[in-house]
């Protein structure tokens, strides 16, 4: 029955061969540029204030004023986390693909991958911290809010599975709106499968660190994001299951002060750390080491 | 003209039949509700069954535990914070072998949905389900859940106590649990909190609920920006029982009765008890490790992707 339905969405994709073509013909590299438009001056969100593009990106886009942390894209969370050059990519290839068949779905998969280079909201590979192995995953919110789709949720599977083959330790960087609603219930079942995965690889014994970074909420916060070993998040970062405008809407009042923060949730019992972008590669490479055999 | 309002005008004519003495004037009557019965449910639409799966009168979990199960004794809490009511669990026999029954539950007054939260669990309550779930694995009984939920619930305190981690932690503790796991979905499968408890080496839907990421309601206010569009938007989900055949999620489709559940409970009923004896028969074989192995690998293959090969592409790519 299924293979049914795969065929016709195949067939649908027109732009396959299109695909297979423009497929990441550039190598991955740095934008240098924070989320907000490209420009020589760059503005905070939360403090208002201007400063020069390359002010903030040699800050590793933190605001020079007032701390706020500007959200990454993938590639630039690799670069200030992992030893140069060190990073091979794994699990390239993989198509989305409609299967609700919702008008626009396509285009705007292909649009994000234009305008991200990436094939999807999730890259994995194998790379090293100061010397020290590790299987990195990242999320990339510029890519549909990094939200969890069939390849998504493959892609965290297969990096899973990786580390488990490596026998690496495994880092996660979240980013991401939750599920993805275009694929329907394929997406929801993507946490179950994930989940599934890291039940595997905690039998093993191998470590998970996962980062809560700015926005980690829905399927992905009820699946792989919130089973970490250890849980860090960056500072201020939104963290939760259900979106602060449902919240609102459903229990009719309003939200305290710094509700569902990196702060708050630390405050609960949620996450281990909450970690500066400065000093998150000394943290993790000191948990790696932690985690070694001979110290 | 939906389901409902086809519902009621049945529920006229049959107030009808009942007010008739006439003998010959009966049975007409009764043949033309006969016919009208037959021809609502033919062509129901997805909203129909959207409709159908939240009716007021839809059997709830409790329900469905009294009649499927010869006994049942119901157990609380989750030993951290308190007893989430919109979860029941707890132990039950069928045909003379000792099960764990977990389900979510709907009033059918509104004191009584005030009571379990419409259903929707919090942290605690899916602390709960895993409490049960894991005590039914050491003394070796099957487990059964019932689901029917619109959502986990979004509020303040479900978000303190951690509800993504709560539901995180069932489906990674699910996905190893060493006995079978046998889910119904009875209503409405509403997202990561009914998934919560349904990670299933069976996963069954009754004919008429429905499984799927988000309201209908919801699915319209994000994608279109309009919740009203909430039809189009159950059409499009693809949230009915026979969609997720279709897609290969579940196993089984329940059948239920003319005109839906609610109209023949005990029928119903033993059409999910024949499902569930039949499931627990086919697992009997199975030894732990295959249970796991089965259910993982059930997961593990659920995606709706493709991949080229990479390697063989690359004099593809300029
Ligand atoms: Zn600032």
């Amino acid at each position: 029955m299924k293979s049914d339905l795969l065929k016709q969405a195949f067939d649908k994709q027109k732009a396959f061969k299109k695909h297979a073509i423009s497929y990441r013909k550039k190598p991955l590299e740095s934008t240098k540029t924070p989320d907000v438009p490209k420009g020589l001056y760059e503005q905070c969100d939360a403090c208002k204030k201007t400063f020069m593009s390359e002010d903030i990106v040699n800050n590793r886009f933190v605001c020079p004023a007032c701390h706020h942390h500007f959200r990454l894209r993938a590639v630039d969370r690799l670069s200030l986390m992992v030893d140069s050059h060190s990073f091979i990519e794994k699990g390239l290839g993989y198509i989305t693909l409609d299967p609700l068949f919702i008008d626009g779905y396509e285009s705007k998969i292909a649009d994000y991958k234009k305008r991200t280079g990436l094939d999807e909201a999730y890259i994995y590979g194998y790379a090293q911290i100061k010397g020290l192995p590790l299987v990195i995953g990242v999320m990339d919110s510029y890519f549909m809010m990094g939200s969890m789709g069939s390849v998504v949720g493959e892609k965290v599977t297969k990096s899973i599975e990786y580390a488990m083959m490596k026998k690496l330790p495994l880092v996660m960087f979240i980013a991401s709106g939750g599920a993805r609603m275009q694929e329907g219930i394929y997406s929801l079942m993507q946490m179950a499968k994930t989940s599934g995965a890291l039940k595997k690889f905690n039998d093993q014994g191998l470590l998970f660190i996962s980062v809560l970074t700015h926005p980690t909420t829905g399927g992905v916060t009820a699946s792989f994001a919130s089973l970490g070993d250890i849980i860090l998040a960056e500072p201020k970062a939104l963290i939760g299951f259900a979106g602060p405008r449902v919240i609102k809407q459903t229990i009719k009042q309003d939200l305290p002060e710094g509700f569902q923060r990196s702060e708050f949730l630390l405050e609960k019992g949620m996450v281990d750390k909450v970690v500066d972008r400065h000093h998150m590669r000394d943290t993790i490479h000191q948990l790696l080491r932690f985690h070694q055999k001979e110290l | 003209m939906d389901i409902l309002k086809k519902e009621m005008r049945l529920n006229q004519l049959e107030a009808t039949l009942k007010e008739l003495d006439d003998v010959q004037a009966k049975a007409e009557i009764n043949e033309k509700i006969e016919a009208y019965k037959n021809n609502m449910m033919k062509k129901l639409t997805a909203w129909d069954r959207v409709l159908l799966a939240r009716h007021p009168k839809r059997l709830t979990a409790k329900d469905v535990i009294e009649c499927v199960f010869d006994e049942f004794m119901d157990l609380h809490g989750d030993r951290a914070f308190e007893d989430d009511q919109a979860i029941v669990g707890g132990i039950a026999t069928i045909e003379g072998r000792a099960v764990t029954v977990i389900g979510q539950q709907k009033g059918k007054t509104t004191e009584e949905n005030i009571a379990c939260n419409f259903a929707m669990p919090h942290p605690e309550g899916y602390r709960k389900a895993l409490r049960l779930m894991k005590q039914a694995e050491k003394f070796n009984r099957p487990i059964i859940t019932l689901i029917d939920t619109p959502g986990a619930f979004p509020g303040i305190g479900a978000e303190s106590r951690g509800q993504g981690e709560a539901i995180a932690r069932n489906l990674y503790e699910m996905s190893g649990l060493k006995v079978p796991v046998i889910a119904v979905v009875l209503g409405e499968g509403g997202s990561g909190g009914a998934l919560a408890i349904g990670v299933g080496n069976h996963v069954y839907m009754l004919e008429n609920s429905i499984y799927s990421i988000l309201s209908p309601e919801g699915y319209a206010s994000i994608l279109w920006k309009d919740a009203s569009k909430a039809k189009d938007a159950a059409e499009a989900m693809k949230l009915t029982s026979y969609d997720l055949r279709e897609q290969g999620i579940i196993t089984g489709i329940i059948k239920e009765p003319i005109g839906g559940a609610h109209r023949h409970p005990k029928n119903t009923c033993l059409n999910i008890k024949d499902t569930i004896m039949r499931s627990l028969k086919h697992f009997d074989s199975y030894s732990a490790f295959e249970i796991t192995k089965e259910r993982y690998n059930t997961y593990r293959s659920i995606g709706f992707l493709q991949r080229f090969n990479y390697e063989n592409l690359k004099g593809v790519i300029k």
